[in-house]
């Protein structure tokens, strides 16, 4: 599997570093599987007939289908939301020029096709003839000019997608071709094109409704309690989607989850925790496949004791990751120490050496008495406690640091007080959650810097700044990924977070649903999903 | 109810719902206070070797999913279930006498305006109010016996009323008026002590409903922060394995209808000592 996965990333990173898109419709299910595993329960036998249903079923058109989401939305405008939870639901709604596909490639969306310049500065996309916004218009390139302005700040001057910062001008060549030109070679900019393309001004009409091309139109969203979509009639794709509507019910407590998939009320359901996916397995499909994200204890690295990194190596030291994996991940996640996708092969670096997997408390214990704390100190650690995952590697993490005498204790928080507390305004010690990749290698190094506005655990050095400087001027994917190696290394060696696991995304499926696609990004893809003929 | 009044060899009646309440609530009491001290296991060590073990004779209850022991578990969230409790229905109590001496002796303006807030108060179903309360205040034990106290006052009041009602015209009232004793005097030392076997069942009725309260709250995920446990919150993280390993949800299911039930018939056998 893992080998698939890097065939997949270097065909893309060779596709991004020329021209092109596959072009793909990604209609077959069946190609877009093979990176899913069912998973290894232990309820072989009964998992085993439940495959069964989804191989033989024939696709039917029409239904609808709830699935249950673990948080509240944070923004229906697709430029400016910054949660993952809710990305991977307005991917349904949104499409940019061009969109991820679920082998990690990207296919050409509201663009046909596109070309880079010999020296990289200039995109030329053409744009895909007949594709309609949810309001039955025309895209055009005016709609494409203002989208690709509106992200790259070029409007008002605040960038909303800072890789998109390099982008000087945006010029419609004609009615179907738009030229993007950037000040600095970036390989990995292509993928910023991802991002969506609106109706020319749409975004500055307070209220309005959001307006896509995606494969299913946004209906109604209603706070605390989920979003509506519903079919896309004039879908560019030919026969997508499948569903008429799909309903996203946010449920963030699991055990209410687990009980409304038993009952049936919800048919669909990502990012399970171990349990639920072996209670679920018995007579629900329950898929399984390396996630997008990567765990961590984070701690803040502004506030005292954290700000010593003799205290954060003991904290590392501390970590027993191999009994988290059995614990939280059932023993099938793979231990991390480092922000980078361990399935982005080329760029990810074994790091697991540098304080062990395992617990090392004599190391841990010098290294506080070093810092000048030996009887340990206390930590609150600030929970999101609609993500079970977290919660219970938080309970975890809790006696691992009793161990080495450091007094930790749980906050559990709300989710909309985490996003605003703690990533906004950093005002917390230490936190469990996980950052979620997307397919540029860089993504999940490039918070680090100390002067990024995602850097919420502080993590200040001149060292990591300074090779991220070259990162950016590096105008090879080779040249960047021996940098994304020496930030990797960086992050470690100054024990700027605890990464633990990155762990497998367990999604329950309905026994009547097939189609359903893993993607190597925090997207669910509700288009190839479709009910089996009776 | 003459079945279960036995008699014994010297012809006495014996009141064996006091006996059965007294013993089960004993036993919770005894398992409370030495949890305290001690528990057969640490409540949060945790063994990855040991993970959902079956009950036996190490682990009386089994094990949970971080292979902790159910027993010393239940054993402390006991403890703290019941510490909540005992703090709300004491918290209410106090104010309920109060609020219910000086609305049911004084009637008047006061009474009106008291009783209309009590009103108002027992409107809200209690849990609901407690979670009111509680996303007001924010989470924690203190908030979680502060709100609970609050929704349980209004029944306290209404029973302290009633009965000074009934008695502030009894004669030995009236004498102590006209004796001039001064009126707090009259209230607390004169009125109250012959209210207290009504209101001694009214606390054992409002106890059980604090422990069902706050093991529902603490279901909901609002009570205690884990590691901590009550009765209420290890059930909650048991139903995410309720099929694989049924005893971890059982053990603390079974610690509340024990607990309740024993703390009910002692409410029944000390409402039947005063005949």
């Amino acid at each position: 599997m893992k080998k698939y996965l890097s065939i997949f990333f270097v065909t893309l990173l060779a596709m991004a570093a020329l021209t092109g898109c596959s072009g793909g419709t990604g209609e077959s299910s069946g190609d877009n599987t093979s990176n899913v595993s069912t998973t290894d329960t232990t309820q072989a036998g009964t998992s085993d007939n439940v495959t069964g249903v989804t191989a033989t079923g024939e696709a039917t058109y029409g239904g609808t289908v709830v699935v249950g989401i673990q948080q509240d939305i944070d923004s229906l405008d697709p430029h400016t939301a910054t949660a993952a939870g809710t990305k991977e639901i307005l991917f349904n709604i949104f499409e940019g020029l061009v969109k991820n596909a679920p082998n990690g490639d990207l296919i050409c969306a509201v663009a046909e096709s596109y070309e880079l310049s010999e020296d990289g500065l200039v995109y030329t996309f053409t744009l895909r003839q007949g594709v309609k916004f949810h309001n039955g218009d025309l895209v055009t390139a005016e709609d494409v000019k203002y989208s690709i302005e509106r992200c790259a700040g070029l409007l008002d001057g605040t960038p909303l997608v800072s890789t998109m910062k390099t982008i000087t001008a945006v010029d419609i060549i004609d009615e179907k071709t738009v030229q993007v030109t950037v000040d600095s070679v970036n390989p990995e900019l292509i993928y910023s094109f991802t991002y969506a393309i609106i109706p020319n001004g749409s975004a500055d009409v307070e209220g309005a409704d959001p307006i896509g091309t995606g494969p299913f139109r946004y209906v109604s969203y209603t706070p605390q309690e989920g979003i509506i979509v519903e079919k896309n009639e004039d879908y560019w794709q030919e026969g997508l989607p499948y569903l008429d509507r799909v309903e996203f019910k946010i449920i963030t407590d699991d055990k209410t989850a687990t009980l409304e998939l038993q009952a049936g009320t919800v048919q669909l359901f990502s990012y399970l925790t171990d349990e639920q996916a072996t209670e679920l397995s018995k007579t629900m499909q329950v898929l399984s496949a390396p996630s997008s994200t990567v765990q961590a204890l984070f701690l803040n690295n502004a506030v005292e004791p954290l700000n010593d990194v003799k205290v954060r190596q003991a904290i590392m030291y501390a970590l027993d990751k191999d009994e988290i994996n059995l614990f939280v991940g059932g023993g099938d996640a793979t231990v991390i120490s480092s922000s980078m996708l361990p399935t982005l092969e080329k760029y990810y670096v074994d790091l697991n050496d540098v304080y062990g997997t395992g617990a090392n408390v004599e190391a841990a214990k010098q290294l506080l008495t070093e810092a000048g704390y030996p009887d340990g100190f206390d930590l609150v650690i600030s929970v999101p406690s609609n993500y079970p995952v977290h919660m219970q590697t938080a309970e975890v993490i809790v006696e691992q640091l009793k161990a080495v005498g450091i007094n930790a204790s749980i906050d559990a928080i709300e989710w909309t007080s985490w996003l605003s507390d703690v990533y906004t305004n950093r005002e917390y010690a230490a936190t469990v959650c996980a950052l979620t990749g997307d397919s540029t290698p860089g993504y999940l190094l490039s918070r680090f810097v100390s002067t990024s506005s995602k850097n919420f655990i502080n993590f200040n050095s001149a060292e990591y700044d300074e090779v991220y400087e070259k990162v950016v001027a590096a105008t090879t994917m080779e040249e960047r990924g021996d940098y994304y190696k020496e930030l990797q290394k960086i992050l470690v060696d100054e024990a700027g977070t605890g990464f633990t696991l990155c762990i497998a995304n367990k999604v329950a499926v309905a026994n009547n649903l097939a189609g359903y696609v893993f993607y190597p990004v925090y997207v669910q893809d509700m288009s190839t999903v479709y009910y089996v003929a009776e | 109810m003459k079945v279960f009044n036995m008699s014994s060899a010297k012809g006495k009646k014996v009141n064996i719902y006091l006996i059965i309440g007294a013993v089960m609530t004993g036993i919770i009491v005894v398992m409370a206070i030495v949890g305290i001290f001690w528990t057969p296991y640490s409540t949060t060590a945790m063994s990855a070797k040991e993970r959902f073990a079956a009950p036996s004779w190490q682990h009386l209850f089994g094990t949970d999913n971080f292979g902790r022991d159910i027993f010393s578990r239940v054993m402390k969230a006991v403890g703290t279930s019941a510490l909540i409790s005992v703090l709300v229905v004491a918290i209410s109590a106090v104010a309920g006498i109060v609020l219910g001496a000086i609305t049911g002796y004084f009637g008047g303006v006061v009474d009106a305006v008291v009783m209309r807030i009590v009103d108002a108060i027992n409107g809200f179903p209690s849990i609901l109010l407690a979670l009111v309360i509680i996303s007001l205040l924010g989470k924690g034990r203190q908030n979680v016996v502060l709100a609970l106290a609050i929704a349980f006052t209004p029944s306290f009041v209404r029973i302290v009323r009633g009965e000074f009602i009934r008695l502030r015209d009894a004669d030995y009232v009236v004498r102590a008026r006209l004796m001039g004793v001064a009126k707090p005097r009259i209230l607390f030392v004169h009125i109250l002590p012959n209210i207290f076997s009504t209101f001694w069942v009214s606390v054992t009725i409002g106890l059980n409903n604090a422990i069902l309260a706050e093991s529902g709250l603490s279901y909901l995920g609002i009570g205690v922060q884990a590691p901590d446990a009550t009765l209420g919150s290890l059930l909650s993280d048991a139903q995410a394995s309720l099929a694989s390993s049924p005893w971890y949800a059982l053990a603390p299911g079974l610690t509340i209808v024990w607990t309740v039930l024993g703390v009910a018939m002692l409410s029944e056998g000390i409402g039947k000592l005063k005949k």
